[in-house]
């Protein structure tokens, strides 16, 4: 009914959250504080690409169904107050479960980019002497 | 079936930008992160669908399969607008020199 509004509302603090966190980055870069592994802002790009293609794409379904339409008041279901309750439970249930796989799904991605990075500079930092 | 087109784009795109990749000039890692973003969401709804309605989990229909092709033109549409918008190759930017000319 409406259960991509959840994603769509984490995708606008997450976008915030970004911005602020490149800015930080530049004045870091400015001020020269060395940064090891991946930047925050770059994380969290990646949630909010999945946060964002996800949102557009579902709203696409909505629109399909007739579930979302280009008019006041948007949501079919605003139409009919007998409908509202269960968008309501919708949006509580479906999509605070959609907002919280994708956002467990980037930790995932982020902690195996973390895992990887330590590795390599591990082994940059100890080269392994071998051969004759 | 929305879902299974999807998840099908996401994986087609991801080996692209893999086959591709440390190089992602044309912006692959964007298109394959928005379909796996609309996949993981859509894989939820349908499970919880399926969990308290006991459904069919897929719905193959022809309506279904034209929202799936919708779906992948949208995403499409979409990442060749940032593409050309961030213009990787400078190809607007030669275009636009050369209508410049005299």
């Amino acid at each position: 009914m409406a259960c991509f509004l959840v994603p769509a509302g984490e995708a606008i603090v997450t976008t915030v959250v970004q911005k602020v966190m490149e800015n930080k980055d530049k004045k870091d870069v400015g001020e020269k504080v060395d940064v090891i592994g991946l930047k925050w802002s770059r994380r969290l790009s990646w949630l909010n690409k999945m946060l964002w293609g996800g949102t557009m794409l579902l709203a696409l379904e909505h629109v399909w169904h007739r579930e979302v339409v280009p008019w006041p008041p948007f949501l079919t279901a605003m139409e009919n107050p007998g409908d509202v309750a269960p968008m309501l439970h919708e949006i509580a249930t479906v999509g605070v479960a959609m907002a919280v796989t994708v956002t467990a799904v980037w930790g995932i991605m982020v902690l195996i980019a973390e895992l990887k990075t330590k590795s390599i500079s591990l082994v940059e930092e100890a080269p392994v002497s071998g051969g004759e | 079936m929305w879902l299974i087109m999807t998840s099908l784009a996401a994986i087609i795109a991801t080996i692209v930008w893999y086959v591709k990749a440390p190089e992602d000039k044309y912006k692959l890692g964007l298109l394959s992160l928005m379909f796996w973003g609309a996949s993981l969401m859509w894989l939820v709804d349908h499970v919880m669908a399926y969990l308290t309605e006991r459904g069919a989990f897929f719905e193959i229909d022809l309506d279904a399969t034209f929202l799936g092709v919708a779906v992948i033109i949208l995403a499409l549409l979409v990442w060749e607008i940032v593409l050309l918008v961030s213009d990787p190759k400078g190809v607007l930017k030669r275009v636009l020199k050369r209508e410049k000319l005299p």
